[in-house]
């Protein structure tokens, strides 16, 4: 597959073309296209515009929650919100062709999300958050890395996870605006203890680049692309998705609130591995930091934000429980990725945590 | 404040939710130990398990599994 980035830094001035091959040279610093999806994204990234057929193109994916064309491209879509992209000299981020390609596979996205969470839980939704994510038994992933995992898979674990934790938090920021009264308050006082409550070197994305760094690993995401799976992707493209449109603010802030009441226990869990395994103690830190704040920021989240949020809009209640319900299930489908990648299978979690 | 005194009735479980407070500066654990408070919001423990007393470590969540 060809690399488009690889090419506009040699000077090439044509867009990528499917099935070129990657010229040689210093690596990239963003991932080789890995088919047509993510070819074309890159494509009009560097200027291309709009294709014929892309809609029928993008219905020929099977699963667009475990594709990697799909996610990478996705994910491509999404990076000129957040980040300059290596060796591109043009502003994509309102890119018209980039907006009409993204909102494709938006649709299709979307479809996949909610076919895979199902039918929803119905009643009160800060009450279907608490049942939803009341579970107080380790998830078996966090169970194995705390007790079983290698050396090299705790890193892997890391490495993986540094698309998100490198911008922790950044994707719910965009939906600050979009809510208002006592939402918003709650919501920009769970940001400010995200971003370090005052101090920038208590920000918990620097707090995860000091973990890899003290591992010798780079802080950059765009180094860590070429490997990412497709569902680790699918999780930080969950969280955009839903923070980009106003129209799914319920469901950022259900996510919002799922992701955060799901975190103590198993950060417990992976500082106790950290510890184990004698990694740096910045990798235990960002853990630790995560037993405290998210305890915390379960209950802002949940009662605070998703709360105030559906009495001021009761008809955001079912969006609010599917954006958690898609947060849980599409962390399900990566913790799937990483017993795959280690060859492994879960524990049964038949004991509570502590 | 202590932990102690802002726990909340929750009837709905049996084992105490985290009590959150807002805007102090320092509070006082049940053993008279005073800690600064360097976040806007914190959750104070309320089923007393939580093994960073005073702060709620989400312990009361495997509890109220255990009891349930």
């Amino acid at each position: 597959m060809v690399n488009a980035i690889a090419q506009h830094e040699q000077g090439a001035a044509a867009p990528p073309e499917t099935g070129a091959a990657a010229p040689a040279g210093p690596a990239p610093a963003l991932p080789p296209s890995c088919g047509p999806i993510s070819a074309q994204v890159l494509g009009t990234l560097f200027g291309d515009g709009p294709p014929a057929g892309w809609c029928a193109l993008v219905e020929t994916v099977g699963d667009p929650l475990t594709d990697l064309d799909f996610q990478l491209g996705l994910w491509l879509s999404y990076e000129p919100h957040y980040a300059d992209l290596p060796g591109l000299d043009r502003d994509p981020e309102w890119d018209p062709a980039l907006l009409s390609l993204r909102a494709a596979l938006e649709e299709r996205f979307e479809r996949a999300l909610r076919d895979l969470v199902g039918e929803l839980p119905t009643g009160d939704p800060v009450a279907v958050l608490r049942r939803l994510t009341g579970s107080g038994r380790p998830s078996p992933l966090a169970l194995h890395l705390g007790r079983d995992a290698s050396r090299e898979q705790f890193i892997d674990y890391l490495a993986q996870r540094a698309v998100y934790h490198l911008r922790e938090s950044d994707p719910q920021s965009f939906t600050l605006p979009r809510v208002t009264g006592a939402a918003k308050t709650a919501l920009a006082e769970l940001q400010y203890d995200e971003y370090g409550a005052g101090r920038p070197e208590r920000l918990h994305s620097r707090l995860y680049a000091n973990a890899l760094t003290a591992l010798d690993l780079p802080a950059d995401v765009h180094d860590y692309l070429p490997g990412v799976e497709a569902t680790v992707f699918t999780t930080v493209n969950t969280m955009s998705f839903f923070a980009l449109h106003r129209s799914l603010r319920g469901a950022a802030m259900g996510h919002l609130a799922a992701f955060e009441a799901t975190s103590s226990l198993p950060c417990r869990l992976i500082a106790t591995g950290a510890h184990r395994l004698g990694l740096p103690p910045a990798v235990a830190a960002y853990f630790e930091e995560h037993v405290e704040a998210d305890s915390v920021h379960e209950q802002v989240a949940i009662d605070d934000i998703c709360g105030a949020l559906v009495r001021a809009e009761p008809l955001l209640g079912p969006d609010v429980v599917f954006g958690a319900a898609a947060c849980l299930a599409v962390d399900e489908l990566a913790a799937q990725a990483f017993w795959a990648r280690w060859n492994a299978d879960p524990e049964p979690t038949g004991e509570a945590a502590s | 404040m202590t932990a102690d005194n802002c726990r909340r009735e929750t009837p709905e479980i049996e084992v105490a939710a985290p009590t959150v407070v807002r805007g102090a500066t320092v509070v006082a654990a049940a053993d008279g130990v005073l800690h600064r408070i360097d976040r806007p919001v914190v959750a104070l423990c309320g089923c007393g398990r939580s093994a960073a007393l005073p702060w709620c470590d989400s312990t009361h969540k495997v509890l109220a599994d255990r009891s349930s």
